[in-house]
């Protein structure tokens, strides 16, 4: 088997007059956490839908684990975990007789079975409400059952829409160790409109707008692109003006602005520096405190910033690439 | 065929986590409870002729209830995105759901089996028309339940598709009744498509393989067309 995972050729989806996705073509390799991005309606869950052949594209194809949609849905539903989104699951079941189904229908059988169920739930922390029924599940724990089920046949492609929605941020931390973990070894490709969830979670994104992929980079290289990092630093006054301290960092050669902003503590000030190019001026900012005898309280760079791109991806402005 | 009876297995348990099925089966007990025995000490004579004129009719209205649900609630909450996304063919999901229904509608029927038990006590019973009667029971509750499935795959409205499944069922039920107005030559054809005019001679003990070959053929074509409905959705 080759290393390239999913291998999208030009997937286009009509649904009526109405065309949902324009020619996506992208391809994930083995051990890569994908995001996908972009507004609701973009065509995220379309794209989902038509790699685990639930819906079939009214125009290109794709290719998971080198089995064709088309050809071969079976195989492709084999190598695939799948989440749908909003998570739908049969409430009157059983978490423990809803997973033995779904491993069932998954091919496995007794001890296999048996081990692979004590993996899932150990993996997904469903010990405490294995003999539950879903329908009394809080979202979390629904999501991790989801999750489970995606995972029970160890497939090597998992296609997760929307998973971290409706989790408290413990939850959603705890699920998206889970996804990282997973990544390792295998495929994963998640969709989400959460911005900060990409950063953490995947080595890459593709940026999705009104059915036409606009965007496939890593999110450092997407915020490189917007831009030049900033450095915010907190100081402590220490009986300094403003004025004095706003001169002792634009001492520093390569700072292109220095700019006082709101918000600071009482004795506090929090100063913003810009580089005059790509340079990272944490360590003068430093060094030009201690000259300046000042106390640095923090430091922080904001290379900025997804939100901007999304934005500007997604709303046509420079939606050229 | 694992993935089938998984699916069936599936199914046929879930009706015992919810009311429809126990709703189902008490209503059927008790309605033919009160037909069957109404008038049976009027007639005065060990048989079951009776009690399966009434069966055939109350499952064409109760059967529909067990069906509604099995692909439109599955739609309408969106498990069917799960259960069609696992390595399984949709005609494999059709079959699955066929054979949960049909192993509860067996249960019914085995429970009502003692209402010829206890007729035979009574007197001396002749087992024969019943055997017969039951296999055209199960022929034409085969038909109903694939028809209900059928309708079932056409919405993601349950009601609706109980209200598809009573209208189709109880039209070829009460077709063989308006024959009187109709020119011959249509007559014999519509009498042929009628449910109970197949299932009113197994009830008197013939078994006509005619009548197996006609409840057989409107499961299948029934059970093609919920296929259809249920594959269409790639394309649409």
């Amino acid at each position: 088997m080759t290393d390239v995972m999913i291998d999208a050729r030009d997937l286009t989806k009509h649904y009526g007059p109405v065309t949902a996705l324009k020619n996506a073509t992208f391809q994930v390799n083995r051990g890569e956490v994908v995001g996908f991005l972009g507004p609701n309606g973009a065509g995220k869950t379309t794209t989902m839908k038509i790699l685990t052949c639930f819906i079939a594209p009214s125009g290109g194809t794709a290719r998971i684990g080198g089995a064709d949609i088309f050809d071969d849905p079976i195989a492709v539903r084999e190598a695939i975990g799948y989440l749908p989104e909003s998570t739908p699951l049969y409430t009157e079941m059983l978490v423990l007789e809803y997973l033995e189904f779904v491993g069932k229908m998954r091919g496995l059988s007794g001890g296999g079975l048996h081990a692979r169920l004590r993996r899932v739930v150990e993996e997904t922390s469903l010990g405490d409400v294995i003999g539950k029924s879903i329908g009394e599940l809080s979202k979390g724990f629904r999501q991790r059952v989801g999750l489970a089920q995606a995972l029970i046949h160890e497939p090597p492609v998992l296609i997760l829409d929307e998973p971290m929605s409706g989790l408290d941020p413990n939850q959603a931390s705890e699920i998206r160790e889970l996804i990282r973990e997973i990544g390792r070894e295998r495929t994963v490709i998640l969709s989400t409109h959460n911005l900060a969830e990409v950063r953490l979670t995947c080595g890459r994104v593709l940026i999705i707008s009104q059915g036409e992929l606009v965007a496939d980079d890593t999110p450092d290289e997407l915020a490189a692109r917007a831009g030049k990092p900033r450095f915010v630093a907190t100081l402590r006054r220490n009986g300094h003006s403003a004025s004095d301290i706003h001169e002792a960092f634009s001492a520093i050669g390569d700072a292109q602005s220095v700019q006082e902003q709101a918000g600071a503590a009482a004795g506090e000030l929090i100063v913003e520096v810009v580089p005059k190019g790509n340079q990272d001026l944490r360590a003068d900012i430093f060094q030009a405190a201690v000259s300046a005898n000042l106390v640095l309280l923090g430091l922080e760079q904001r290379g900025e910033n997804l939100e901007d791109i999304f934005r500007q991806l997604t709303t046509g402005a420079g939606a050229s690439s | 065929m694992n993935q089938i009876l998984t699916i069936g297995g599936r199914q046929f348990r879930s009706y015992f986590n919810g009311p429809v099925a126990y709703i189902v089966i008490c209503i059927v007990m008790l309605t033919l409870g009160f037909f069957f025995w109404n008038t049976f000490f009027l007639f005065g004579r060990a048989s079951t002729r009776e009690m399966f004129r009434w069966l055939g009719l109350i499952l064409v209205f109760a059967l529909p209830a067990l069906t509604m649900g099995l692909l439109a609630e599955e739609k309408r909450t969106g498990t069917i995105e799960l259960l069609i996304t696992m390595p399984v063919t949709e005609a494999q999901v059709i079959l699955g759901k066929f054979l949960g229904v049909l192993g509860l509608y067996a249960v019914l029927l085995v429970l009502t089996l003692a209402y010829p038990i206890s007729v035979s006590t009574l007197g001396n019973l002749d087992w024969g028309p019943v055997w017969s009667g039951y296999l055209g029971l199960f022929l034409q509750g085969s038909a109903v339940l694939a028809i209900g499935l059928m309708a079932s795959s056409w919405t993601s409205n349950q009601l609706i598709a109980l209200f598809v499944a009573l209208t189709l069922s109880v039209f070829l039920w009460v077709l063989d009744k308006f024959l009187a107005l109709l020119p011959t030559s249509a007559a014999s054809a519509l009498e042929w498509l009628s449910f109970d005019y197949h299932f009113q001679s197994m009830a008197r003990g013939v078994i006509d393989l005619r009548d197996v070959f006609f409840f057989f053929s409107m499961t299948l074509f029934a059970l093609a067309l919920a296929f259809r409905a249920l594959e269409s959705r790639r394309w649409s």
